[in-house]
């Protein structure tokens, strides 16, 4: 399963048979990122499926997927490594218990408390270390401060950690980095620099029906269509969140349980909720997508009979 | 070395290996003279993927070349155009110096049924087939040369045939009678089409001419037409971000000078506790930063309309930054706005509340600058200190009404500092019925119609004679 890609349609089709249907840049830009070893940025609107790709990539791949999620204020102790204070404290204690038998300098000690068994990794050091290699996700980059990101360029141009007490770590193995990033700040020019950029944005209208279709086959194709194309409307209209392929999923998935045959004014009211979480654009969609879908119900009637 | 990537095939493109290298610097360097940052370990990136992907392919080459030269949304939509603009121009040039022409369609377009083909463009459209699109717009290019003469400009000829094809975008299919004979397509393709129809143009063009017209930079429009108002606030909001800081740090230099100091009573009586009741120690009351003012007159009137939702957007980022904030906006009288941006979040919704009830005296729609002075005068007259700040957004059209400069004279001198951002270019100003030269003695006056010179205007600001000259 461990492959190496060796063509775009090659990571096409494996990204598809993990249950990720890819965009042609997105086949491309993986595969170039698997053969460059380069760390990748995907930018877009929220739930286009940048973060579930790093996923697909890792199943793809056969590799272990580390995730480090990113927040304001996470540091360097939480994201690289940090020493294992406790450990150090109990193998000194037990030290000064042992030193009535033989005497054992401070330096000796010191070197012993410093070594890689009282590491603590955290994603980035194990992704680096780890002995086979991994696909490395570091999710909503931007929600760090700009200090975190110049931190991140060591290990992203090359995989490296520099420890003061330890010295370099090295990567023994490649990993591929997916870096994602929701657009809330402009990331620094560096960081960009080290990456390849992929935007990913809101599918065409056959590739979002390809997607929801391989996720609720048991769905009808002619609901389906239905469902993707009201997707589309509404996310023509300009709200405060449009509804991300998860949410087209989610609704077809509801529409699946609810037994529906097809998607009427009726059911779309009652079902909107799944696609539209703001009150004020609930009152856009009901007023400007709710009224069309009657007419669409009644177009759509000859073909369903 | 990446250069050593070599393709099997090596057939007659224009773009063989040995002068790709060469290639993709150009379109580099053109790519930054359209203002993305391309260095060089970006150059180094795509010469390596170009190792890796079967760069025959049109799409793969762009793909891998944009992953590896844009680096935001922005740069990528850049990336585009340069790249068509491009790749279409080096195909022409490669086409001229072999003398490669493209003939033998006029023979065929004369049989062609107009309906037929406005059929068969219909459906390449909507299939969004490239090729077939390609084709057909060469036909309907031959076809319609003969009827009549080109005007020579090709996007006049571009939108002749598209009328004559009677080809409608989806929005504008509102008021076809007949949906028969006249063809409603998705606007983005009938864009698309619009494109082959203009590539062939300048095809034909060059191949009569046999020489390539002058590579033009992209326009302003160019880049702006898939983004609206709403993503330029983002641009906008950033430069008034930095607006605040540079209008914040300019009150600390005065503070500094400034000799008294009030003394906190309190802290003082708790300090003498240590001396026995005797007050030896003074304690001040810390000087806290002033807060700026800043009033806001914006003119909403048909003169400024194109720069209406540009100054809307500037009073936005500025309500988003400033708490002690009045705005108001003017076209023959003056209406306070100020509490609908602050019951309003999204932009949108406020151009619509101040489009709807904001209740603009407007009766001729013409701007009475003269009337409006005086009823801001009225109005903000004992609130108006050294403190304030004024920005006039507007471009002094009196319309051959009274300028009245005499109570703009008052304004700043009242306030602080004033400004004022003109949407006209300075090549207009004072031509016709623009009278900006009477109000610039009293103020300091932008040309600003682009978040670029709402730039300069900030930069402006932190200039010392800047604030100076208002006064």
């Amino acid at each position: 399963m461990a492959a190496q890609p060796q063509s775009v349609s090659d990571v096409a089709d494996g990204l598809r048979a993990v249950g990720y249907l890819p965009g042609e840049s997105t086949a491309l830009v993986s595969f170039l990122a698997a053969r460059l070893g380069k760390p990748v940025l995907v930018e877009g609107p929220a739930g286009v499926g940048k973060t579930e790709l790093a996923k697909a990539l890792s199943k793809y791949l056969g590799r272990p997927l580390v995730r480090l999620q990113c927040y304001e204020g996470l540091d360097e102790a939480k994201a690289l490594y940090e020493w294992n204070y406790r450990k150090q404290l109990l193998r000194i204690q037990s030290e000064q218990s042992l030193r009535a038998e033989g005497s054992r300098g401070w330096g000796e000690v010191s070197e012993d408390i410093f070594s890689e068994e009282f590491l603590l990794a955290r994603p980035l050091m194990t992704a680096i270390t780890s002995p086979e290699p991994v696909v490395l996700l570091i999710d909503e980059i931007d929600k760090t401060d700009q200090e975190f990101e110049a931190m991140l360029l060591e290990v992203l141009s090359d995989f490296q950690i520099s420890i003061p007490e330890l010295g370099r770590i090295e990567a023994s193995t490649h990993p591929v980095v997916l870096l994602t990033s929701n657009n809330s700040r402009e990331l620094t020019e560096a960081l960009k620099r080290r990456c390849l950029y992929l935007w990913l944005d809101y599918p065409a209208l056959e590739h979002e029906l390809q997607i929801v279709r391989m996720h609720t086959p048991e769905l009808s194709e002619t609901v389906s269509r239905k469902l993707v194309e009201i997707i589309g409307m509404i996310r023509a209209l300009d709200l405060k969140k449009p509804p991300s392929i998860a949410e087209s999923i989610d609704w077809a998935r509801a529409l699946l349980l609810l037994g529906a045959d097809d998607i009427d004014g009726e059911t779309f009211t009652e079902t909107m909720s799944i696609i539209v979480k703001h009150r004020t654009d609930l009152d856009t969609v009901a007023e400007r997508v709710g009224v069309q879908i009657g007419g669409l119900a009644g177009a759509a009637d000859p073909q369903t009979g | 070395m990446p250069q050593t990537h070599r393709p099997a095939s090596e057939d007659g493109a224009p773009e063989r290996p040995p002068g790709l290298p060469a290639r993709l610097l150009e379109l580099a360097e053109q790519l930054r003279d359209e203002g993305v940052a391309i260095g060089t370990s970006e150059l180094l990136d795509a010469f390596s993927a170009l190792g890796e992907i079967s760069w025959t392919e049109r799409e793969d080459l762009k793909e891998a070349l944009a992953a590896t030269l844009a680096k935001s949304a922005e740069d990528r939509r850049v990336f585009e155009l340069v790249f068509d603009r491009f790749f279409h121009r080096a195909s022409e040039e490669q086409a001229l110096a072999r003398d490669v022409r493209e003939d033998g369609m006029e023979d065929s377009a004369a049989q062609i049924d107009l309906t037929q083909l406005r059929l068969a463009i219909a459906q390449a459209i909507s299939q969004g087939d490239d090729g077939a699109m390609r084709d057909l717009a060469r036909m309907a290019i031959a076809a319609f040369g003969r009827q009549g003469e080109g005007s020579g400009v090709i996007g006049v000829d571009v939108q002749r045939i598209r009328r004559a094809l009677d080809l409608r975008s989806e929005a504008r299919a509102t008021d076809a009678r007949d949906g028969a004979t006249s063809a409603i397509l998705p606007r983005e393709s009938l864009r698309a089409f619009e494109g082959h129809l203009r590539r062939e143009l300048e095809r034909d063009a060059i191949e009569r001419t046999r020489r390539l017209p002058p590579a033009r930079p992209l326009s302003e429009l160019d880049r702006a037409l898939p983004s609206g108002p709403l993503q330029d606030l983002a641009a906008v909001h950033r430069v008034v971000a930095q607006l605040k800081r540079r209008l914040a740090t300019q009150g600390h230099e005065h503070r500094g000078r400034r000799k008294h100091a009030h003394v906190d009573v309190r802290r003082t009586m708790r300090a003498s506790l240590q001396t026995g009741g005797v007050p030896v120690i003074l304690k001040y009351r810390p000087r806290r930063p002033k807060r700026p003012e800043i009033y806001v007159l914006c003119d909403v009137s048909t003169s400024v309309t194109s720069a209406s939702v540009f100054f809307l957007s500037v009073l936005h980022a500025l309500h988003d930054n400033f708490r002690k904030m009045r705005s108001f906006v003017f076209i023959e009288r003056i209406s306070e706005v100020t509490d609908i941006f602050e019951r309003e979040r999204s932009f949108k919704a406020v151009s619509d509340a101040i489009g709807r009830d904001a209740g603009v005296a407007d009766v001729s729609g013409y701007t009475d600058y003269g009337r409006v002075w005086t009823e801001f005068l009225a109005r903000v007259e004992d609130d108006l200190h050294p403190r304030a700040t004024v920005i006039v957004l507007g471009d002094a059209r009196t319309n051959g009404r009274d300028p009245r400069d005499d109570a703009f004279a008052e304004i700043s001198r009242r306030a602080g500092r004033t400004f004022w951002l003109n949407p006209e270019p300075r090549l207009y100003w004072n031509y016709g019925d623009s009278v900006i030269a009477a109000y610039e003695r009293h103020c300091t006056a932008f040309e600003c119609w682009t978040t670029g010179q709402l730039e300069e205007f900030v930069k402006a600001l932190a200039r010392p004679d800047a604030h100076v000259a208002g006064r």
